[in-house]
């Protein structure tokens, strides 16, 4: 059996990868899917310590978890099409009518 | 009946129940009635947010929890319920006229309201990581769609995509910090976990997990630094929801804040209180001077509102009972200041002026005496001068951060309070000394007359009179943790 540890540090550098991800790629697209890596890998936390701790409470809050990022996504996108619509632009940094 | 579940467990959960079949109402009258007659829909609204408040009423002395430790039906969750649900009756009489003026369907605005409603009350009694990430998701969804609701307008789509990307965002940090909490524990119900971690005080990876979800809450709650989204989104959004972001999502994201750390992570609480001692000066300082160069009233409400958030985490630091009760005096009291002033910034809103900014308040004196009377009403109790209830919120969280011994956190805060009163006389001075009227003529309907007139009198009296809600929110305060004691607070 794989150790929990390998799980911990994979999910680990998932979010991370995710987390930079936010911050460097200048694509609205990119940022959300980069946040969904970010909740992957902590999905991968919570069945990892539910199956090591033996409990089925980490697979349930993971149920919990992609249902919500599913929900977030379909209001996210609409969102992002909604501003599409003024700007014909994905970058964040051509969004001035708000001092960002 | 699933193992596990009872009857009694509905009766307990009964008003949010109601709140639901309300939200549904909503939907479905939105559906039935023509065009012409959906602005009934905003009393359909308000009768749905009362029968709800109603409901709380068997559960005044109630002190149980429901399915399994899911959900905590305590005083201090009627507390936080009777703020939202407030705070929501008062941003649906704010909403009626602005909806007007904007030309948006009121059908999916009001049901979405009370569906950040219903988040709020879940985020209050959750006493588990899983119904408190899905009332902070339920209200944080709602908000995301609310804070765009006006499509046109550019302004309210960048809002909204700034608020969810920061939003999602937030959300993954304190998920992960919340898996860590899960992991290091073995459960995810907070009064078992904080049981759990007795023994573990001072231990590095559940001080990681403090850390990751302090980051996420502070987030919620705009604290700095994880405040950038709260002045572009308050601007950005529409007026009446800008209200109930800034009050009904600070009250939550504060119980849930308290929920987790003062009953889930006392053994750790060495380590979050130096954490939000940090946040609390950094929130309040930068949150006032930034403050003090805005232009826009609706930006520099925000401003102030995150300065607020600042002030409140004293009470959190603070951590002994009456700490906590500050905490919730201020935020009752918080609610009705804010809510009021946004209610005056929707007065100025008509078809073809923003009515946002400082120049749009000057010489408001002559032309509304009574909204430029509340405006200052509200604008004295935000800095904090007696005798309003502004006054009274901030002696309690000061004195009980001297109480506890954080003398320095009690002091930058008076010098903070200080340093915000620039800004709100400053919008004194444009409505009562400037004569020049070049903003927009208020209009007045009497929804908005009603919303005013409450937040006037509450400020007042609870400025006043102060000691009812005290003794009401010490009395909650005094129901957290499992053993209805304070065990959990120093």
């Amino acid at each position: 059996m794989v150790p929990l540890n390998y799980y911990l540090v994979l999910s680990a550098m998932l979010f991370a990868i995710g987390t930079a991800g936010v911050f460097v790629r200048r694509n609205l697209i990119t940022i959300l899917l980069s946040i969904e890596i970010m909740l992957n890998a902590v999905n991968l936390t919570f069945v990892a310590f539910g199956r090591a701790l033996g409990s089925a409470d980490g697979q349930i809050i993971v149920f919990f978890v992609m249902t919500v990022a599913a929900a977030e996504a379909a209001v996210g996108l609409a969102i992002v099409i909604g501003l599409f619509r003024h700007r014909e632009s994905l970058n964040p940094d051509s969004w001035t009518a708000l001092k960002w | 009946m699933p193992p596990g579940i009872s009857t009694s467990d509905f009766y307990y959960i009964l008003p949010e129940l109601v709140l639901t079949a309300g939200a549904l109402v909503v939907l479905i009258a939105d559906v039935l009635l023509p065009r012409e007659r959906r602005s009934a829909l905003s009393w359909v609204t308000l009768a749905a947010v009362g029968a709800t408040l109603a409901s709380l009423l068997p559960f005044t002395s109630t002190h149980v929890e429901v399915a399994h430790g899911l959900l905590a039906v305590d005083r201090f969750a009627l507390f936080f319920k009777i703020v939202f649900l407030v705070a929501a009756a008062i941003t649906v009489l704010m909403s009626v006229r602005y909806l007007a003026i904007e030309g948006a369907s009121p059908g999916e605005y009001y049901f979405l309201i009370l569906c950040a409603t219903l988040g709020m009350m879940v985020m209050a009694g959750g006493i588990d990581l899983i119904t408190i990430f899905i009332g902070l998701e339920t209200m944080a969804v709602s908000f995301y769609i609310l804070a765009g609701f006006i499509k046109p307008n550019q302004r309210s789509n960048e809002a909204a995509v700034k608020y969810f990307l920061l939003g999602a965002f937030s959300l993954g940090i304190l998920l992960y910090g919340m898996s860590l909490m899960y992991g290091l524990s073995g459960t995810t119900n907070l009064r078992v976990m904080a049981t759990s971690f007795g023994a573990m005080a001072g231990d590095s990876r559940l001080a990681l997990a403090v850390i990751l979800v302090v980051a996420g809450v502070g987030f919620k709650i705009a604290a700095v630094p994880f405040h950038m989204w709260a002045p572009d989104v308050y601007e950005g959004a529409p007026t009446p929801v800008t209200a109930f972001l800034s009050v009904g999502s600070k009250a939550a994201s504060f119980a849930m804040l308290i929920r987790i750390f003062v009953e889930g992570l006392p053994s750790a609480s060495e380590d979050w209180r130096l954490l939000f001692w940090v946040l609390s000066i950094a929130t309040m300082t930068v949150g006032n001077f930034a403050a003090v160069t805005q232009t826009n009233v609706k930006r520099m409400l925000a401003y102030s509102s995150i300065a607020h958030a600042g002030y409140v985490l004293i009470g959190i630091v603070a951590g002994t009972s009456r700490g906590i009760t500050a905490t919730l005096v201020y935020l009752m009291v918080y609610s009705f200041m804010q809510l009021g002033a946004f209610a005056v910034v929707v007065m100025l809103r008509r078809a073809d002026v923003v009515g946002d900014e400082l120049k749009d308040f000057s010489g408001l004196a002559s032309r509304n005496p009574f909204a430029a009377f509340a405006m200052l009403l509200f604008m004295l109790s935000l800095g904090g001068i007696p005798p309003t209830a502004g006054f009274m919120g901030k002696f309690w969280l000061f004195s009980a951060a001297i109480d506890a011994h954080y003398y320095w956190l009690a002091l930058i805060g008076v010098l903070n309070s200080a340093v915000s009163l620039y800004y709100y006389i400053r919008i004194v001075v444009f409505m009562y000394v400037k004569k020049e009227t070049l903003g927009s003529e208020p209009t007045t309907s009497p929804t908005l007359a009603v919303v005013l007139a409450v937040a006037v009198a509450a400020t007042l009296v609870l400025g006043v009179y102060p000691q009812l809600l005290f003794n009401v929110a010490a009395a909650s305060a005094r129901t957290l943790g499992a053993a209805g004691a304070t065990a959990a607070l120093r």
